[in-house]
């Protein structure tokens, strides 16, 4: 080369497709001294057929610099504001003091999750052998890690000021409820590459995501929760590209072989089932912990599931995708869940780290509203039996430990749809032990790896095994789950929480 | 309402969160600290990975080194996640307008052709080292353990990523856009005869299992060197053939280098100082990774400088291993 050819020549003006790819995808080669896969050795035990990496579509093309330009002005932002929130009490702000309770669930069942997610994302951003797809899985890593500390920083100041945020950390791989949304991640990334994609990528942040992070988020908008909105209106920029590449993913699979189909098929069912189960916890948060509701559940669902999954999966269609499997049960439990399991949560109130409490009456009517055809049938009587009982002064506890199931680790508080008198209950016998389970749907899930779920940490077991301390449940909350008891859990009535903000409000 | 007055008076029940608390004590934590300490999860993993089924999800046993606490990997910058991008933010605003003076004052033409040619030959095919690089920081944060050294593993990841599209950028200036340069460069990575030794030394890095071991390999034996080869002493080189425009376009990686290095030094030392029997272990790795790689970079430091200039990069690592206490 020579340097004329250099001075003659006009820039040419590359295209961002051009351009990312010389910055990206070019920086790849074809290995001389080693096997390529002992670099890159997990592609192909799940059976998926890749054929050729260079037909990945870079979602979205950012480079590291824009990446660090972005991120900055938005991370400066929302600190900016996480500081004034702290500095001038943001937390008195909050509609009701029972709102805090949500954010509590957000903390300790959400936030380590976005870690696990970051965990992920690292293992295949290391692992997947095109450069496209790696970094792009590289970049929601990093993503994620914002997601857990802007999180933590969020509610750093809630901390100072509530009951039940101080040890989160300790509490993520103990809490009987907590391995509802552990256990899920560990499922993701214990299976392969893969399958950790469709599962966290596709099924989790591009199907039900809207579920997750909307309702908490527009619950802090409606309950004056200033910091926990601006982190979401913060990741929301980073939301969106995660579900690009959700989706992305979903087509470059399906389009690299046929024989992809029946496997992705298989982990749509599977991660649709598990992230219906998992997003319970949503549900009863929307329709009961929220002083100022958003939308019920059953709502959210038919916005989010109904309309918008119904068109992605029309649009899946032509790949030979269908609907998720147990998708029209799901439909039906709507209606349920969320009674289901605030009620299950109020009876184990003395175990749960956050506050419950009975519905008040504008909020009963308010169910009754927005559940015509089942709240007042099924599920008003036991609250109004609930109301009388605590009036004599019997608040009500249940003395039990719930049986959990070996799939989703929910106690099993699901009833038959159609029959929702009846809880549901399934079982199985492997290797000459008897599993229960509290669907068809897990059922189906564990059958199709039993040596999988064999394995579940399933806190109650762990418990009455003596592997949690004790000997009472009192000393595994405190010593094992190190909740301070009689602070952390009990109603929301006479707790330390609603006493101090009484003090604060100048109320009796 | 009166909030304004009482906010003034209000006692927080608590400082920070009880895991902090325990590590530090009762008093107000710091952000780098509440987004650090204790955030991986420690126990009660629910199943074995199918793609490590020797191996919990998280397991401080992937590597033999040994920590009491990982969370000593106290990183002097106290970089989390907002800290990181926006001090990285700030070197890509200069490194931006290095870029832009250089293009518009057409600095590329200025080049006397022995600069570009050895630009082409020699700095830019370091973008597929970056890339090495990059996967290798990303090895430790998907394997390693406790989030003091993993996040600070993948900042690194991620620079490297970002030093990686520097050097194609740079390659897209001297060639119009035209990705001749680029091409050009990545034919010597793949077949000049003075780059296939480091190129085959990058493959092996790959495959390693260990991610401590990896990280000295990469971070301290491999980056030492290169850094002391290509951002030193090429540079002078540069700068005395007439190329001297060529640093602007390589500040970023000067800074990023000052500032890594505070990190690595730190990392090295607590290791080292753990226990004797990683002092051993780490005297081995390094031992066996500097031959390895004195080896893979003498046919270019001969080619690109001449015969003494991997005596001087070799000092140079070895001055810093001596400083961390490892021999």
């Amino acid at each position: 080369m020579n340097k004329n050819k250099v001075t003659t020549m006009a820039a040419k003006k590359l295209s961002l497709k051009e351009k990312y790819s010389l910055l990206t995808r070019d920086l790849d080669w074809e290995f001389s001294y080693q096997d390529r896969k002992d670099a890159f050795p997990m592609e192909e035990f799940e059976g998926i057929k890749i054929t050729d990496w260079s037909k990945w579509e870079d979602p979205f093309r950012l480079t590291m610099d824009a990446y660090w330009k972005y991120q900055a002005e938005k991370e400066k932002k929302l600190y900016a504001i996480l500081d004034a929130f702290a500095q001038n009490n943001g937390h008195l702000n909050v509609s009701d003091p029972r709102y805090v309770n949500a954010i509590k669930l957000f903390l300790t069942g959400i936030s380590p999750q976005e870690y696990q997610a970051h965990q992920g994302f690292a293992h295949i951003g290391r692992q997947y052998g095109g450069v496209g797809a790696r970094i792009a899985c590289q970049m929601q890593s990093i993503d994620e890690l914002r997601h857990v500390q802007t999180q933590v920083h969020a509610m750093s100041q809630f901390n100072k000021y509530f009951d039940g945020f101080q040890s989160w950390s300790n509490m993520q791989d103990r809490v009987w409820y907590l391995s509802v949304p552990t256990s899920f991640f560990h499922d993701a990334r214990s299976a392969g590459p893969f399958e950790f994609l469709v599962a966290i990528g596709f099924s989790f942040e591009y199907v039900l995501t809207n579920l997750l992070f909307v309702p908490f988020m527009s619950g802090a908008a409606y309950n004056g929760d200033m910091a926990t909105v601006t982190f979401g209106f913060s990741a929301q920029s980073d939301e969106a590209r995660h579900m690009t590449l959700g989706l992305e993913v979903i087509k470059f699979l399906l389009e690299q072989h046929e024989d992809n189909v029946p496997i992705v098929q298989k982990w749509i069912d599977k991660w649709f089932w598990r992230g219906t189960r998992l997003l319970t916890l949503v549900g009863m948060m929307m329709d009961y912990m929220l002083p100022n509701k958003v939308m019920s559940w059953k709502e959210a669902w038919e916005v989010y599931f109904e309309e918008a999954g119904g068109a992605l999966f029309k649009d899946l269609a032509r790949y030979g995708i269908t609907m998720p499997k147990y998708a029209a049960l799901v439909e039906k439990e709507k209606e349920h869940i969320s009674h289901q399991a605030w009620w299950t949560f109020y009876t184990h109130g003395h175990a749960t780290g956050f506050h419950t409490w009975i519905p008040t009456d504008e909020e009963l009517d308010w169910l009754s509203e927005k559940y015509p055809e089942t709240f007042d049938k099924y599920y008003r009587p036991r609250w109004e039996m609930a109301k009388k009982l605590e009036a004599e002064g019997k608040r009500f506890y249940t003395k039990a430990l719930p049986q959990l199931c070996t799939t989703c680790q929910i106690p099993m508080l699901f009833t038959e749809m159609d029959d929702p008198t009846q809880i549901a209950y399934r079982d199985t016998v492997y290797n000459g032990d008897r599993y229960h389970f509290c669907s068809d749907g897990c059922k189906d899930i564990f059958h199709d790896e039993p040596e999988k779920y064999v394995q579940s940490w399933l806190p109650v077991h762990q418990i009455l095994q003596g592997n949690c301390g004790g000997p009472g449940v009192e000393q595994v909350l405190s010593d094992y789950y190190h909740f301070n008891v009689g602070a952390d859990n009990m109603d929301m009535k006479g707790s330390p929480d609603e006493k101090r903000w009484k003090q604060w409000k100048g109320v009796a | 309402m009166s909030i304004q007055i009482k906010t003034s008076t209000l006692e927080p029940v608590r400082n920070t969160f009880a895991h902090i608390e325990r590590r530090f004590g009762d008093k107000p934590a710091t952000r780098y600290q509440e987004a650090t300490y204790d955030v991986q999860a420690e126990t009660n993993f629910h199943y074995r990975p199918l793609w490590d089924p020797q191996h919990e999800l998280n397991d401080p046993n992937r590597t033999a080194l040994k920590m009491a606490d990982w969370y000593a990997f106290k990183d002097p910058r106290q970089f989390y996640y907002g800290t990181y991008v926006q001090q990285r933010a700030r070197m890509q605003e200069n490194a931006e307008s290095n870029y832009a003076f250089f293009e518009k004052r057409g600095l590329a033409e200025r080049l006397p052709a022995e600069v570009r040619d050895l630009v082409v030959r020699f700095l830019i095919p370091l973008r597929h080292l970056e890339q090495a690089a990059n996967l290798n920081n990303m090895y430790g944060t998907a394997y390693g353990y406790g989030t003091a050294i993993t996040q600070a593993l993948l900042y690194n990841a991620m620079d490297r990523l970002g030093i990686a599209q520097y050097l194609s950028r740079i390659g897209l200036i001297l060639d119009g856009n035209s990705s001749d340069a680029l091409q050009e460069a990545k034919g010597y990575w793949m077949n000049d005869a003075v780059w296939q030794p480091l190129r085959a030394l990058c493959e092996e890095t790959l495959v390693q299992k260990d991610w401590f071991e990896l990280f000295l390999a990469q971070d301290l034996v491999i980056d030492t060197l290169m850094f002391n080869l290509f951002y030193v002493q090429l540079d002078e080189k540069l700068v005395a053939d007439d190329g001297q425009d060529i640093a602007m376009l390589t500040e970023f990686m000067q800074e990023w280098n000052k500032d890594t290095s505070r990190w690595l030094e730190a990392v090295l030392k607590i290791a080292v100082s753990e226990s004797e029997e990683n002092k051993t272990l780490m005297t081995e790795w390094i031992s066996k990774w500097r031959g390895k790689a004195a080896e893979a970079f003498a046919p270019l430091a001969i080619e690109m400088l001449g015969e003494d200039a991997l005596t001087i990069a070799l000092a140079e690592l070895d001055k810093r291993v001596a400083k961390a206490g490892i021999k």
